[in-house]
């Protein structure tokens, strides 16, 4: 093995994963989760920001019953199992919807849109979905 | 510079295929490096050879597997996305007992892994998508 390949195996890089899309109006948002799910087995370190209309995947309550989809609410609580542990919510976006942090299914960190911003900034790579 | 690009859009109905594929070309032009392209979402639409657009406009798939053949591009269509949508190489037809493929030259199946994994490589993942 190369010196190269030695020191690729061990980079860690900031893996922001941003979601602005309702869960079930489109595919994005079951297909971001297998992205973060995917990805936890990396051992990068990740960040999931949901914001816009990408609050709503968070929401509790979900019934896809009568649509016929499958319901992939519950796999977010499963993300701490994957060592998934910071999700940020965009504050301005729960607000606007008439959301707090009592309607989500999982614990998260609310942050201002300039709080995102700056988290944004920080990341290596930020995959929007 | 070393990039990877990832397309999460079907070609035709959506700009990314296009803004993606001209990134692509300039970037090689400029001497950088392509690590890798990722197919993803509606993207893997990308992959099928049974695309046949009209004959005075551009064949966005043939175009890839062109460019991927003069500059041995690694094509990489998310296995997950492309059995949701039909978009099968031989080894996937076998594997799902279908009775054909569609996997255009250049292009191949694999994991999202590869996708994280082309995150960690480059020095830039570049997303074009909406």
């Amino acid at each position: 093995m190369s010196d190269e390949m030695m020191e690729d195996e061990g980079t860690i890089k900031k893996f922001g994963y941003v979601n602005r899309k309702a869960p079930y109006g489109t595919v994005y948002a079951l297909e971001s989760l297998e992205v973060v799910l995917i990805g936890a087995a990396f051992d990068q370190d990740v960040s999931v920001i949901f914001m816009d209309d990408g609050v709503y995947q968070l929401k509790k309550g979900q019934d896809t019953k009568a649509s016929g989809m499958k319901n992939f609410s519950p796999t977010y609580r499963a993300l701490e199992g994957y060592d998934v542990e910071k999700l940020y919510v965009e504050k301005e976006s729960m607000d606007i919807r008439g959301l707090s942090t009592d309607d989500l299914i999982v614990p998260v960190e609310v942050k201002s849109s300039e709080e995102i911003m700056q988290i944004m900034e920080d990341q290596d790579i930020i995959l929007s979905f | 510079m070393k990039f990877s690009i990832m397309i999460s859009e079907g070609p035709y109905t959506h700009q990314a295929s296009d803004s993606a594929y001209l990134f692509t070309k300039a970037a090689l032009e400029k001497g950088h490096e392509i690590f890798r392209v990722f197919f993803y979402h509606d993207g893997v639409n990308n992959g099928t050879r049974l695309t046949t657009p009209p004959q005075d406009d551009r064949n966005i798939v043939n175009r890839w597997s062109e460019l991927a053949q003069a500059h041995k591009l690694d094509l990489v269509v998310c296995v997950a996305a492309a059995q949701r949508r039909g978009i099968v190489d031989p080894e996937e037809a076998k594997r799902n007992s279908k009775d054909a493929d569609n996997i255009a030259p250049g292009f191949h199946i694999s994991g999202l892994g590869q996708l994280i994994e082309a995150g960690i490589q480059a020095d830039r993942l570049v997303v074009f998508g909406d």
